[in-house]
């Protein structure tokens, strides 16, 4: 009681503090969600506070540009990456912890060296690839290089390899092939970091710009962030409304996300396994 | 048919061998125990047996099959884990099913199998339970539950009772022993805990500095024990040893203190003496004719333990009726009755060798 007493003033400022915080976080964000209710000359007034508020300009968005064709790539492309990292860094994070073979810290060595290479800094040689094989200006340009991933590898190997040996003993006693083993025991057990690559890999996809960028051209197989970017300069003057209503549209999936996976972040998943 | 241990050696590398030389005959259907402290190769043993670990020497067969390079699931075997080693993510009754399904056994034999391997271990109530919901006992339930649902018919256990409190170890003790009769299951059980041996096994082996040191049912292990080790392994309180001298054809001098009567001649001069705490005497006796002060004594309800200070070094403990009444730094005169263990100065065990029964 004496101890909360005393607590109360140093508490009061403490969520002061935060309050203040969270105001100055949070406040671009609503200003935008509130502007992309507003008409454009309420907006290029500077009138932000204005209640003339309506879904005109959603409207606007899904109907006058091809928002909906962007939103479908980024999805399918996001999707399928997520899909492939999952499937091929957990595959090799497995080989990495379960599979005794010649070399294999050299190799799991060479893995973490690419990571410190930045993407920035393979653009170059990769845009060469892909111009050589055809692959420009096509869903496979988004998808191809990014299969997988040595940080999902490095991340995944980490997690695998708290897993109890015991549980591999107790498979390998019922009979268990690696496939069985890594499928049965090994995902499920790790289904935390799993959904955190997936989480990770799939908004990864999603906020890709500067690739995308340099190797799509068309509609066809532009995504969602570089369609934003192409409503604000193909317009004469920038549609501020409808910019703003497709930049609220475009941060939906990623809460999604972020509530999926939050609902899985729940401690002692994994309890009673062994004592 | 049954299991054969022929001279089976484990090393990890060129000078310590965590194995040397084990050789057994572990009969079908038995409850066979391998006992011995920590580190002795107890757990290395069982996991040869099981395949987990590789064999450096000797030969392994399971029913007159050569196991040596057989992986762990052709040996057809269950084990239960000192941690459990239950899966976290499925429910009691698919870790029961688990082995079954990864066997690829007909789906209306696994539902036959689960089930009554549940309801023998009473957590039918707690099948869609996860192991996380379980308590120790509970958790240690559906291990058992586990090799019971297999068909194997020889089931490993390492140290299952240990993570477990004092009351629930007798009664899981009790009915891993009453499943193992009743499924004629041979059980091959690993623990570092004596009374566990002693109250379950039909044969127990004893390891210590991974040799064997003696292999025989419970009754021959304490009253024929091989060695000195062996004898102070079994008992609670542990047998007393103490040295003694051979002062005439019939009489042995112990540590000096008192004195006991051989029942046949020994060649040996000095040889070491153990007696049971139950077999020696404590009586209160004045400073001339003391021999050994209390130490402590422990009350347990229908009898007392003594711990004495021998006057010339060594300690003993001694089983008292609790009627009887000892205080701390008391003088007392402690003797002992012609039941005794003879070991010679290697700790091997001597009783009844060198007595001239021929003669």
């Amino acid at each position: 009681m004496a101890e909360n007493n005393k607590s109360l003033p140093k508490r009061i400022l403490t969520y002061v503090l935060l309050i203040a915080l969270a105001l100055v976080i949070l406040a671009p964000f609503f200003i935008g969600i509130w502007t992309s209710f507003l008409p454009t000359m309420n907006i290029a007034k500077g009138d932000l506070f204005s209640t003339n508020l309506s879904f005109d300009n959603y409207v606007a968005a899904f109907t006058k540009t091809p928002i909906l064709r962007y939103l479908a790539n980024s999805f399918v492309i996001s999707t399928l990456t997520m899909v492939a990292q999952l499937l091929f860094c957990s595959m090799s994070a497995y080989a990495f912890v379960f599979l005794k073979f010649k070399g294999r810290n050299i190799l799991f060595g060479l893995f973490l060296v690419t990571m410190m290479l930045p993407f920035e800094a393979q653009i170059i040689p990769n845009f060469q690839t892909v111009k050589f094989l055809g692959m420009l200006d096509n869903y496979s340009v988004l998808i191809v290089p990014f299969l997988t991933s040595a940080f999902g590898t490095f991340m995944l190997r980490q997690s695998f390899k708290q897993t109890p040996a015991e549980l591999k003993e107790a498979s390998d006693i019922e009979g268990l092939n690696h496939f069985q083993f890594y499928w049965n025991v090994v995902l499920p057990y790790n289904k935390i970091s799993m959904i955190t690559l997936g989480a990770y890999s799939f908004l990864g996809a999603w906020n890709q710009y500067l690739w995308p960028m340099l190797t799509t051209f068309s509609n066809n197989s532009r995504v969602i962030q570089n369609g934003l970017r192409q409503l604000q300069s193909e317009e004469t003057f920038n549609d501020w409304r409808m910019i703003q209503a497709s930049a609220a549209i475009i941060v939906i999936p990623t809460i999604i996300v972020l509530f999926i996976g939050q609902h899985y972040f729940k401690s002692g998943l994994n309890e009673g396994a062994v004592k | 048919m049954s299991t054969i241990l022929k001279n089976v050696t484990k090393q990890y590398d060129q000078d310590k061998k965590v194995l040397d030389n084990v050789s057994a005959e572990i009969q079908t259907g038995e409850f066979f125990v391998i006992v011995g402290p920590s580190g002795c190769g107890k757990s290395t043993l069982l996991r040869m047996i099981a395949g987990l670990t590789q064999i450096s020497e000797g030969t392994i067969k399971i029913e007159d099959r050569v196991v040596n390079d057989l992986s762990p699931k052709d040996r057809n075997l269950t084990m239960v884990f000192q941690s459990y080693a239950l899966f976290p993510f499925l429910s009691v009754w698919d870790n029961v099913a688990f082995g079954l399904k990864a066997r690829k056994a007909d789906k209306a034999d696994i539902e036959k199998r689960v089930n009554d391997a549940l309801k023998m271990v009473n957590l039918e109530e707690l099948r869609d339970r996860k192991p996380r919901e379980l308590s120790g006992g509970q958790r240690q339930r559906v291990a058992l539950a586990r090799a019971v649902a297999s068909d194997a018919k020889i089931c490993l256990m390492d140290e299952p009772l240990s993570n477990l409190d004092a009351q629930l170890r007798i009664k899981m003790r009790q009915e891993i022993y009453a499943l193992q009769r009743k499924l004629g299951l041979t059980l091959i059980y690993v623990t570092h805990d004596q009374v566990e041996a002693m109250t379950m096994a039909d044969h127990i082996m004893v390891l210590n500095d991974s040799k064997i040191q003696q292999v025989g049912t419970p009754e021959e292990i304490y009253q024929h024990p091989a060695n000195e080790f062996v004898a102070s392994f079994f008992g609670v309180p542990p047998i007393n040893i103490l040295p003694a001298q051979k002062v005439s054809e019939a009489i042995l001098q112990v540590n000096s203190d008192f004195e006991v009567t051989l029942p046949h001649p020994i060649a040996h001069a000095n040889v070491r003496v153990g007696i049971r705490p139950t077999d020696m005497k404590v009586v209160d006796s004045d400073e001339l004719h003391a021999n050994a002060t209390i130490k402590a004594v422990e009350f347990l309800g229908n009898e007392k333990i003594v711990h004495a200070k021998m006057s010339h070094g060594g300690e003993v403990s001694v089983i008292v009726s609790s009627e009887e009444v000892f205080q701390p730094y008391q003088n007392v005169e402690i003797t002992a009755d012609s039941e005794f263990l003879l070991f010679d100065v290697d700790g091997k065990n001597i009783t009844n060798k060198g007595a001239v029964t021929h003669a």
